[in-house]
């Protein structure tokens, strides 16, 4: 509906500019008669029409060359003020001047159409290698874990006897830990079906942001092993008032992020501030950085560097940008001028400090 | 000493059947229900200890399975929802559920709720109990005094009465809404910053490190955990 609305409202705009320019060129042709030809003043209406094909669409064209050769028949072609030629040869020039106009209007259109084909068959390639990957992703890190899964129980329930307690106890971790990778998975996928259906309804409430970061830590000094995730708070930060759900989702999938990218014993930077009314967060690591040509691809979903290990679904960057956005506020990713990367999110929100308080 | 009763209230054959190996193990009874309905008059013919109910029922709402239990039930429900559905979670909580767990779920965990919401309810019932000690908590609801390795720890009535809250309802998630009720009165329901400043202070004031708090636990977008 709204598109066709805005289409209808492009083609008006584009006929209200043909006449005019149809009828300034020849009022200006019109009062420098003395001194051109009408001749000449048929070759500039000819290529105003021919600048006109260039831009707009074929109707509005059309509309221009046929009110430009009746305006050059009554206008200029003698006697002037009246449709009737003097001579066969000015009727042989209204008639080409007509058919050059036509002409022009036409062929530009075909170029544009043809243009457009191409473009359309380029975007539905994109689209089916987007799929393939998206695909291939997919069920590569949904059949690993269900693959793992299935392997490990034929595994224990075939050779229940001849196990030893150890390798017992492995294989029911693989099994857990398959388990828990799938439902990451599916999350993911849950999460990003959200943001592209538009279904998150932030329920902004206040919190303290320095709890909600060093939360967020004790749960990933959990599952991490050597890296190590600094956060020094500040401590006069007001109270935001935004979806911690949100906030929490994006500031751990920056951190795994951070933690899957990096090597072992990388320093993982959490800052948070408050820049007027708008939450300021910061998730840095002195890893490799990104590669420069890289940094506008990695929130993309499903993209993931070339070169980089199995293991995410290329969504964690993409939920980030997603809730970040459905928040209000927007997500840049820069490389450190030495060594590492940089992810900050500034985010509208409302503040209180909260300076009369009654405590009895 | 009898066997406890546990109903669960789940259409999940899976769940089902993997729940009650559990807690067969572990020296409960069970009690299965596949529908809402079933569930209903299985709890009104055993009258259990404590019911595990789905939130996703195929005859009707665990929502209303909930509503109409607690028109007579008063021990211990605990709600299984898929999601992290915050809304979804708070409105069980308000209406009656003891706490929730969201699917997947480690058994460990809920075995270790299940056992605090049998105790909370045994509580409930000696009325006579007036201290209740917490690791190295000690609250004491008839001399208004709160000890921590039992040194009398200083508090003001507000932070008194926000500490007795919690430590009746132990183990417990308490909505932010029925905190703000209960300690501020109707009206007050809106301020929850003040309640993340008293809960800053009493972290202060009570955890060994308040940053890692281990009896005031935040439930995000829900409330407040004390254990």
């Amino acid at each position: 509906m709204l598109n066709a609305n805005k289409s209808s409202t492009k083609i008006i705009i584009e006929f209200t500019i043909c006449i005019l320019m149809i009828v300034l060129v020849s009022s200006l042709c019109f009062f420098l008669s003395n001194f051109i030809s009408y001749r000449i003043a048929g070759l500039v209406l000819l290529a105003t029409v021919s600048l006109l094909a260039m831009a707009f669409e074929m109707l509005p064209v059309l509309v221009a060359s046929i009110l430009s050769s009746l305006i050059f028949n009554y206008f200029f072609i003698p006697p002037v003020f009246d449709f009737h030629f003097t001579n066969s040869e000015d009727m042989l020039l209204c008639l080409s001047y007509y058919f050059i106009a036509l002409v022009n209007a036409v062929l530009t259109f075909k170029i544009k159409d043809y243009k457009k084909k191409i473009r359309d068959k380029e975007e539905k390639e994109n689209i089916i290698r987007l799929y393939n990957t998206i695909f291939d992703s997919l069920s590569h890190e949904l059949k690993t874990p269900i693959s793992t899964i299935i392997a490990a129980v034929d595994i224990l329930k075939e050779n229940d006897k001849t196990l030893s307690i150890n390798q017992h106890t492995q294989l029911l971790n693989e099994i857990d830990i398959a388990g828990m990778r799938l439902n990451r998975q599916v999350e993911n996928l849950l999460n990003m079906s959200r943001i592209e259906n538009n279904m998150i309804q932030p329920q902004n409430d206040w919190f303290d942001v320095n709890e909600l970061i060093y939360k967020l830590m004790n749960q990933i000094n959990e599952i991490k092993h050597n890296h190590v995730i600094r956060f020094e708070p500040e401590h006069d930060l007001p109270f935001f008032k935004l979806d911690t759900g949100l906030l929490e989702q994006i500031l751990y999938n920056l951190i795994i992020n951070a933690i899957q990218h990096t090597p072992p014993t990388s320093i993982i930077a959490i800052k948070a501030k408050a820049k007027g009314e708008n939450l300021l967060l910061e998730v840095s690591d002195n890893g490799n950085g990104f590669p420069q040509n890289e940094l506008e691809n990695v929130f993309t979903k499903f993209y993931r560097l070339p070169k980089t290990k199995s293991g995410g679904t290329g969504l964690g960057l993409s939920i980030v940008k997603g809730f970040t956005e459905a928040l209000g506020g927007k997500v840049i990713l820069c490389n450190k001028e030495k060594k590492g990367a940089v992810f900050t999110i500034e985010m509208p929100s409302e503040i209180s400090n909260l300076t009369e308080l009654k405590n009895e | 000493m009898n066997k406890q009763e546990i109903l669960i209230i789940d259409d999940e054959d899976q769940l089902r059947k993997l729940l009650s190996i559990n807690f067969k193990n572990n020296n409960y009874k069970i009690i299965e229900a596949e529908t809402g309905q079933q569930g209903i008059s299985l709890a009104a013919s055993h009258n259990p200890e404590l019911i595990i109910l789905d939130i996703n029922l195929p005859d009707k709402s665990g929502h209303e399975v909930l509503k109409e239990l607690r028109m007579w039930y008063q021990k211990s429900i605990i709600i299984l929802s898929v999601h992290n559905n915050e809304k979804n979670i708070i409105t069980a909580l308000d209406n009656g559920a003891s706490d929730y767990l969201t699917k997947p779920f480690r058994t460990g965990e809920l075995l270790a709720r299940i056992r605090s919401s049998i105790r909370r309810h045994e509580t409930l019932e000696d009325k006579n109990k007036s201290i209740i000690t917490c690791n190295d908590l000690q609250i004491d609801l008839a001399g208004h005094t709160v000890k921590k390795n039992n040194e009398i720890v200083k508090l003001t009535t507000t932070e008194y009465k926000l500490v007795a809250l919690f430590a009746t309802n132990e183990g417990r998630v308490l909505t932010h809404q029925y905190i703000l009720k209960n300690i501020w009165g109707v009206g007050s329901q809106k301020e929850t910053q003040y309640l993340r400043v008293f809960i800053g202070i009493l972290r202060k004031k009570l955890e060994n490190n308040p940053n890692q708090p281990k009896h005031f636990i935040t439930e995000s977008g829900i409330g407040y955990r004390f254990s």
